[in-house]
């Protein structure tokens, strides 16, 4: 994992049981889909799935490197929610405001995880609980608990409205763009390797002289940053500030991670495998709506989240038969 | 002559450290003085018994819950799927009783609506705790899918409906009264009583806290490890499910979706406050109940002097920082 250097498909493939499992069960889902429905290839069905799973990918991206370090982030969601009311806020200066806004905004609240986490030693478990309560109520205050509404002259709602190109919607191009490059850094820089070498053995790490507090508060910044972009689309797809949003979206979130084969442990971790983990789930989704709308079966939202968790156990039954029992996370 | 007048000296010295050791290893309790002294002097009404009632009836639901969190967090788990069994027991309780069987046969009915959504909440920790012991499974994903569907089960049962009820033996549990006191106060003692027998006299409660230090080393001394942690997680399911019971019993209606809502938080916190650390291998039962009437005093300090509701989330997530930051310190 260490010394790749160049592009390898195939090692995607087949380098590790848990992340084949998650292409394997991903390409399969989406033949299904196609056999089975006639719209579900079309441009307009892939289009607003992936417009809709944009902010989810992204913070499962974030999510990704920070439990990759063995830490995890329970404040994304409300993240979120706090920074599409800033960006709502923010829109009457337009995108160029709002946007970097939003991003800033979450950053900020990544860079209180990492002082938590890295000067205070507070467990990542603990320290963003906090932040979560935090901010949500910083969101809730700040909106005075009421959507924010968004001016539709101005040019902040041609991100979560408009395509580029003609084709796809921005959120789409900003997020392949984002992952992009965070896979380039997990996979070709030393802080990428740092990240890795944390969750490996943290000791082990320290005493090989890698600057171990620098790679913690990067992955914290960068989930917030991400938590915080997440907000910016949610702000301008709605067409308002949603600071009541964002409930679960850390579980869904950390779901996508651990289905696209990360331990929570840490020390191992792919970005592909984790689009794709958070694409299944949404997947999933996608194809309940399908059955639902064909008449065939009458799905209420509950019964939907029932299967959901039915679908989370199948895949994490799936993954530890194929990887076998792993090793319990206290064997310390 | 000197030894004799430097000791009451020394005698004075020794106190005050005794008195800065006892404080370091009693914050919780000084905190909850402090409190409470707060409140006499600035909180109308707070002498009041209509307000201690009100208080010991919200606090009773988080302290069983966060009871049986503190086991589970003592094996070095975490429960996320609390409030999603309280929702499941609290919807199936009001099915029962206002049933045909029921009706036909009042006492049978009465008892098995206390029996049976108790015997579920088991039957969801019995899950948690095969996917943690038998698969492996990390607890966050393993109660992760009682999370996310368990309060999806809860709706589907009742249609997403809120049940209304009024049933004077059922209510008992929420608005019964003993010695002028309220009845789920007493409960509360009582099961903290016992668990803390359970805990700190019986053989199950040495192995749990031997698992919680170090799993390896217990396994190796030939502790039972999968039995106890499933024994763990099936007892915090099961004081969920009573916690459940109560919150409809207080309110006489019953809401799958609201019931239990962010429970696990408020537990997680309380045994945090309480004492209990993250890694596993200890099980302070008062101090559960102790860090529940904290965060239960705060909650309610605030509110009864005109703060907002948003407000009180961000102090509730400067007193989980800094209860967790002291404890860091007293480790070192």
């Amino acid at each position: 994992m260490l010394d790749q250097s160049a592009f390898d498909l195939r090692r995607y493939l087949t380098g590790n049981a848990q992340t084949t499992g998650v292409f394997v069960a991903l390409i399969a889902l989406i033949l299904f889909g196609l056999l089975r429905y006639e719209n579900f290839g079309s441009a307009y069905n892939i289009a607003s799935f992936l417009n809709y799973n944009a902010m989810f990918i992204l913070i499962s991206i974030g999510m990704c490197f920070v439990i990759m370090t063995g830490g995890i982030d329970l404040s994304v969601g409300s993240v979120a929610a706090f920074t599409s009311v800033v960006a709502a806020y923010l829109s009457p200066y337009g995108i160029e405001v709002a946007l970097p806004g939003g991003i800033l905004a979450g950053a900020a609240i990544g860079l209180l995880n990492g002082f938590f986490v890295v000067a205070m030693r507070i467990p990542p478990f603990i320290a963003t609980l906090a932040t979560m309560l935090g901010a949500k109520g910083g969101a809730l205050i700040i909106s005075g608990a009421q959507t924010v509404s968004i001016d539709w002259t101005s040019n902040f709602t041609k991100l979560g409205m408009e395509k580029a190109f003609g084709i796809f919607p921005w959120a789409i191009v900003i997020v392949a763009l984002v992952a992009v490059i965070l896979w380039v850094v997990l996979e070709h820089t030393s802080l990428g390797r740092t990240v890795l070498a944390i969750g490996g053995s943290e000791d082990a790490s320290k005493l090989m002289g890698l600057n171990v507090n620098r790679a913690k508060f990067f992955v914290y910044v960068l989930s917030g940053g991400c938590a915080g972009l997440a907000g910016v689309f949610l702000a301008s797809g709605f067409g308002a500030g949603q600071p009541l949003e964002g409930i679960g979206w850390e579980l869904s979130a950390i779901a996508s991670v651990v289905v696209g084969g990360t331990l929570l442990t840490g020390g191992l971790g792919s970005v592909p495998a984790t689009i794709a983990g958070a694409l299944l789930l949404g997947l999933v989704f996608n194809i309940l709506n399908f059955e639902n709308g064909r008449g065939t079966i009458s799905l209420s939202a509950y019964w939907q989240m029932v299967i959901r968790g039915a679908f989370l156990f199948i895949v994490i039954l799936l993954q530890s038969r194929m990887s076998g029992p792993v090793a319990s996370p206290k064997e310390n | 002559m000197s030894a004799t007048e430097a000791s009451p000296a020394e005698k004075g010295v020794m106190q005050i450290e005794s008195f800065i050791g006892f404080a370091k290893r009693n914050g919780g309790l000084i905190a909850l003085i402090a409190i409470i002294l707060f409140n006499i002097a600035f909180t109308p009404n707070f002498l009041h018994p209509q307000t201690f009632f009100v208080n010991i009836s919200q606090v009773a639901t988080i302290a069983v819950v966060a009871v049986g969190m503190t086991l589970v967090i003592a094996t070095g788990g975490i429960d996320l799927s609390v409030g999603a069994v309280m929702a499941l027991a609290g919807a199936l309780a009001p099915l029962i009783f206002t049933s045909s069987f029921a009706e036909a046969y009042p006492m049978l009915g009465l008892a098995a609506a206390f029996v049976v959504p108790v015997l579920v909440a088991l039957l969801c920790g019995l899950f948690n705790g095969s996917l943690v012991s038998f698969l492996n499974v990390q607890p966050i994903i393993a109660t992760l899918i009682l999370f996310i569907s368990g309060r999806g089960i809860a709706q589907v049962l009742t249609n997403g409906n809120l049940q209304t009820f009024s049933h004077k033996g059922f209510s008992y549990l929420g608005t019964g009264k003993i010695l002028g006191l309220p009845f789920q106060g007493w409960l509360v003692i009582a099961i903290a009583c016992l668990i803390w027998w359970l805990v700190h006299r019986s053989l199950f409660g040495r192995y749990l806290l031997a698992i919680g230090g170090n799993e390896t080393a217990a396994r190796l001394a030939g502790a039972p490890v999968r039995r106890v942690k499933i024994g763990a997680y099936v007892l915090c399911a099961g004081l969920a499910g009573i916690a459940g019971l109560i919150v409809v019993a207080i309110n006489s209606a019953s809401d799958a979706a609201r019931i239990g809502n962010l429970m696990e938080l408020d537990a997680i916190a309380a045994a945090v406050v309480g004492g209990a650390l993250l890694q596993g291998g200890r099980a302070p039962i008062f101090g559960a109940i102790l860090g529940a009437i904290i965060i239960q005093l705060v909650k309610y300090t605030l509110l009864a002097n005109g703060v907002a509701d948003e407000v009180a989330l961000v102090a509730k997530a400067g007193i989980i920082i800094a209860a967790v930051y002291l404890q860091q310190g007293r480790k070192e």
